[in-house]
């Protein structure tokens, strides 16, 4: 199984790319320690997950394709 | 104006189909406010009053400087140094004189943002900053007014609509759906510091004066209880679709007593970077949300607390009883003065890295003399 994840404004400094795929996460709790603890610098960022691009309220159960998006906020004007 | 030039001024939108006059007469009765004459601003200024919208308010304290010149397209170099609001609204009554356009030539804060919208229909969000942002959204949805949000950033814009109803359902979202914590200090990462290509507002303002124009005419499909993310590199557009938020544990004001206690600076204080929090800073997040305290003093220390709870665990065996410390919210350490707890918050940071913990400058002490007075 294969989840693609999209990486939005400030995040891509830290993951370094705009994009990754992992195979072994089941929901998005478990994607977000996976990440923190890949790119611990993400654990003190707040930012929005959207799954298949419907924003995730809570721990949100990922499938085989599921394109998930992380949204940090800006605030530039 | 007659209505002869009216029609040749507006001719060109009038003759749309889905517009027509109807539209437009509404345009003409509509009042919205534009909060920053920014790079924002300018452009969704410039179209609002070129498309005939009737009252238009200008909401700026600042003036402009040479450095805005690349984005904030309204502005000329004899402008540097003069009023934003102001000079924004000499422009645009030249440019539509058959409208009118008020300035508002101070912040918006607590005291004055309810006021101030509820005159108006429909609010343009160009600031450029977390707090005005939290506070022009929290005063939006206690006065249920639609509000037209954009945000820019290097290469990247946001834009979408809160706190309207889309077609299919009476649900309404807004930015603390999206973003219900407080941003923290990367994310505030300003123009100022990271840049912005000059050309990325333009586009997202003007994507916010068409959402407005769209949402007053009645026409098309709004961004409601959505967000459009734009990439200007990659010439990519990703829409989020927002639904209600469901964490009850994260408070924000919602009527006008408690927006107006509400302390914003503090509510986006950059709280990665750890170590001190001010008395009146302590209280205030005290207030907002549920945090875990802690007197690292030894026990029986005088002065005796009982204004709030806590957990003691004085600083000898602090670091033999960490891992009792519960680290879902944020932790404040206290002592007498403010010393032990500042090592005690040097030993949590080492073994609980993610925790965001404080220590209470001044300690205990000068937290009760401070209380009495008040």
């Amino acid at each position: 199984m294969e989840i693609r994840i999209i990486v939005f404004g400030q995040l891509t400094d830290i993951i370094g790319k705009t994009e990754l795929a992992f195979s072994d996460v089941n929901n998005t709790d478990e994607l977000k320690q996976k990440l923190s603890n890949m790119f611990p610098e993400l654990s003190k960022i707040k930012y929005a997950i959207a799954v298949n691009k419907i924003v995730a309220q809570n721990n949100t159960a990922l499938i085989e394709k599921d394109l998930v998006a992380l949204l940090p906020p800006f605030s530039g004007g | 104006m007659n209505s002869t030039n009216k029609y040749k001024r507006y001719q060109r939108q009038i003759l749309l189909h889905e517009f027509g006059e109807a539209a437009q007469e509404k345009l003409q009765n509509a009042k919205v406010l534009v909060i920053g004459a920014g790079g924002l601003g300018c452009p969704a200024l410039q179209y609002l009053a070129a498309a005939g919208v009737g009252t238009i308010g200008i909401v700026d304290f600042d003036v402009v400087d040479i450095s805005n010149l690349q984005r904030q397209i309204l502005y000329t170099v004899e402008d540097i140094g003069k009023s934003k609001a102001e000079t924004a609204v000499s422009k645009l009554a030249a440019l539509n004189p058959e409208i009118q356009i008020r300035s508002f030539n101070f912040q918006i804060t607590n005291e004055n943002a309810l006021q101030i919208i509820s005159d108006f229909d429909l609010v343009i969000d160009g600031s450029d900053n977390f707090p005005t942002r939290y506070l022009v959204n929290d005063a939006c949805v206690i006065l249920d007014k639609p509000l037209v949000y954009g945000a820019v950033l290097r290469f990247e814009g946001q834009v979408g609509v809160f706190n309207l109803a889309d077609k299919h359902s009476n649900i309404k979202t807004n930015y603390r759906d999206l973003f219900p914590e407080s941003p923290d200090s990367t994310s505030k990462l300003s123009c100022n510091e990271v840049g912005v290509l000059g050309v990325l507002p333009g586009i997202i303002g003007t994507m916010q004066a068409t959402e407005a124009i769209k949402i007053i005419a009645g026409v098309g499909q709004v961004l409601a209880n959505k967000i459009i993310s734009y990439n200007a590199l990659s010439n990519s557009f990703y829409d989020f679709e927002i639904t209600p938020a469901k964490n009850e544990t994260i408070t924000f004001p919602k009527n006008e007593n408690e927006f107006l206690n509400f302390n914003y600076e503090w509510f986006c204080k950059s709280q990665s970077i750890k170590g001190e929090i001010s008395i009146s800073e302590f209280d205030a997040l005290r207030r907002i949300e549920k945090i875990t305290i802690i007197d690292v003093r030894e026990m029986a220390e005088l002065p005796l607390v009982d204004e709030f709870l806590y957990i003691h665990i004085p600083l000898v065996n602090f670091e033999k009883f960490i891992s009792t410390i519960p680290q879902e919210n944020k932790i404040v350490i206290f002592c007498r003065s403010g010393k032990r707890s500042l090592k005690a918050l040097e030993i949590l940071n080492k073994k609980l890295p993610n925790c965001i913990a404080f220590s209470l400058a001044g300690g205990i002490e000068s937290w009760k003399i401070n209380n009495s007075n008040s």
